[in-house]
């Protein structure tokens, strides 16, 4: 429990330092927000007084520990571009990004752990080399050519989702389910790959191992030795890697929302820069922030489960 | 003697580079037609004899525009792969010889940064910094900064306690000295192996920031930035998208046949 909860604290001090450095770059970008709202035909006065209604007006340091006050209690304050609070803005969206980022993991792993294992276990063969060169290919795709080529294939041709058509999960569960299959399956894809690189290259090196070459002597039977003892050890590397892609899966769905047409967070994300709408652009980082380091987290736990051999 | 096999890998990988990168190469001096000139008789034409890869939604041909995005991409490319290894080097370099509290706090950092996917941490840069075609560079740059630093900082730290470089410091030489005639050299193997990666990370991040809309901006026509194009029109003319994300795919394919050679 004591290495829990000393992970726990250095996740937080990680994301005060995340949010004091993303806060400050911010603050310090060259352009007045409140010049680019009222447009440069403002007034002097009328410009001072929207300087101090948005609190531009008052020290970094003292803006930096409000808006971490409130952030902390989900308040992000207030978008420049629309009337709206930032949370308000972000609340329906984030799960939809959410969905897609697990969606897309549950599919990696239900492609990649099964194949890798199975490649590796017949090694050599024609069948473990047509995998490896088809791998390969896989894993030059960039995550948005894989998600055009998708709808090409499922949504043109084969008439499987209407391209664009996305669904809310309000409207229809099952019709929403249906619809992110395909974008989670082009993040799925290319990463899935690297998985089972990975997975097969470990399992591949374990083969070579003492322990398994005593466990072979005592008479064990092969599929024994190989998902007995093997897969354990060979699982390692394989989950830090899990960790890793779930942090970048969130970068895929950003990318594949605009793909595939999906409001999620994606979508707010890129016009919050376009239109240098920074409280929005902070709390997402945040938002995204959170979900890396929470993930680095679980990570490091399920890693000292399958590995009690893990120093403190 | 055994003689050396030939690998499928090497000659896969280098005529994979060789038809992406040679019409790169002579892009940048020239291409069978004007990348930037309209025609609009040619809308959406399909693949013919004269424009072999056929024409986007401004009739504009598009092997000529491919050959003049990948250079673009390439060049964003190597801007920032050159960017991020020499700044990275250094700061890898410095804390990895030095240590003590500066170390600390710059890998505390550098933790956070590389937790990031670097996409987003780009995109965070292009947000601070513009868009257009430098700005990409210098912001992939600085978000390829951390991998690097981390990477050569764990080499430095292993060189710098080996006897050579103990007898390198008794004879008398100076820090500086250590650090980039001795212990650099030693690290070359490391660096060329990450900065071929570092190359297909760069194309891809490009390619993603630029299909994003906030990649390069017309008139320069980078790949990512073509295929966002493209993908309006792929219900009409699916060979722009095809290859256009063909190109890119036949890239990072080479550089990671390549590389798997190298190492």
């Amino acid at each position: 429990m004591k290495y829990v909860l000393k992970k726990v604290l250095s996740c937080i001090i990680t994301l005060f330092i995340v949010s004091l450095l993303v806060f400050v770059a911010f603050s310090l970008i060259p352009g007045d927000p409140a010049l680019s709202r009222l447009g440069t035909n403002a007034t002097e006065a009328a410009l001072a007084s929207l300087r101090h209604q948005m609190g531009l007006d008052r020290p970094l340091a003292v803006r930096y520990f409000e808006w971490l006050a409130s952030a902390i209690r989900g308040d992000f304050g207030k978008s420049y571009s629309y009337s709206m609070t930032v949370t308000s803005m972000i609340a329906d969206k984030l799960p939809i990004t959410l969905t897609l980022m697990l969606y897309s993991m549950v599919l990696m792993v239900i492609i990649s752990v099964p194949l890798g294992v199975y490649a590796s276990y017949k090694e050599g063969t024609a069948i473990d080399k047509v995998i490896q060169i088809i791998n390969q290919i896989t894993m030059a795709i960039p995550p948005f050519f894989s998600g055009i080529l998708i709808t090409l294939i499922f949504g043109m041709t084969l008439k499987m989702f209407t391209p664009g058509g996305f669904v809310s999960v309000k409207i229809s569960p099952s019709r929403f389910f249906g619809f992110m299959f395909f974008p989670s399956l082009a993040i799925a894809l290319p990463k899935s790959a690297m998985v089972l690189n990975l997975l097969y290259s470990s399992l591949n090196a374990e083969k070579k191992k003492d322990y398994v070459r005593t466990a072979y002597s005592r008479g064990n039977k092969s599929k024994t030795v190989f998902f007995g003892h093997m897969l354990k050890n060979a699982s390692i590397p394989t989950i830090t890697f899990l960790g890793m892609a779930l942090a970048d899966m969130i970068a895929g769905s950003i990318i594949i929302e605009q793909v595939f047409g999906i409001p999620g967070l994606g979508r707010i994300l890129l016009t919050s820069i376009q239109n240098r709408d920074y409280p929005v652009v902070i709390a997402i980082i945040m938002l995204i922030a959170c979900v890396v380091i929470v993930s680095n987290l679980l990570v490091d736990i399920i890693y000292k489960l399958v590995d009690p051999r893990v120093k403190d | 003697m055994k003689q050396k096999k030939i690998s499928f890998n090497l000659i896969l990988g280098s005529v994979l580079l060789a038809v992406t990168l040679v019409p790169a190469l002579i892009g940048l001096i020239w291409t069978p037609y004007d990348p930037e000139a309209m025609n609009s008789s040619l809308k959406l034409a399909g693949v013919s004899i004269r424009h072999i890869y056929g024409c986007d939604n401004f009739g504009r041909d598009i092997f000529s525009r491919i050959m003049a995005g990948s250079g673009i991409t390439l060049l964003i490319a190597v801007g920032t792969v050159a960017f991020g290894s020499i700044i990275g080097t250094a700061i890898g370099a410095f804390t990895g010889y030095f240590g003590g509290i500066i170390d600390e706090a710059l890998m505390r950092i550098n933790d956070v940064a590389l937790a990031f996917p670097s996409l987003l941490l780009a995109l965070v840069m292009v947000s601070l910094l513009g868009t257009g075609k430098y700005q990409v560079m210098l912001a992939l740059g600085i978000a390829f900064v951390p991998s690097y630093a981390r990477i050569v900082r764990s080499e430095y730290i292993r060189i710098k306690n080996l006897d050579y470089v103990k007898a390198a410091r008794l004879a008398g030489a100076s820090d500086l000295r250590i650090m980039f005639v001795h212990i650099l050299p030693n690290t070359r193997t490391v660096l060329l192996s990450s900065v071929m990666i570092g190359f297909n990370n760069a194309i891809l991040a490009e390619a993603g920031l630029s299909f994003l809309g906030i990649g390069v901006q017309p008139p320069d026509a980078s790949l990512g930035r073509m295929l966002s194009e493209a993908q309006a029109y792929m219900f009409t003319n699916a060979g722009y998208v095809l290859f256009t994300g063909c190109t890119i795919v036949m890239i990072i394919l080479g550089f990671s046949l390549l590389s798997k050679e190298i190492k």
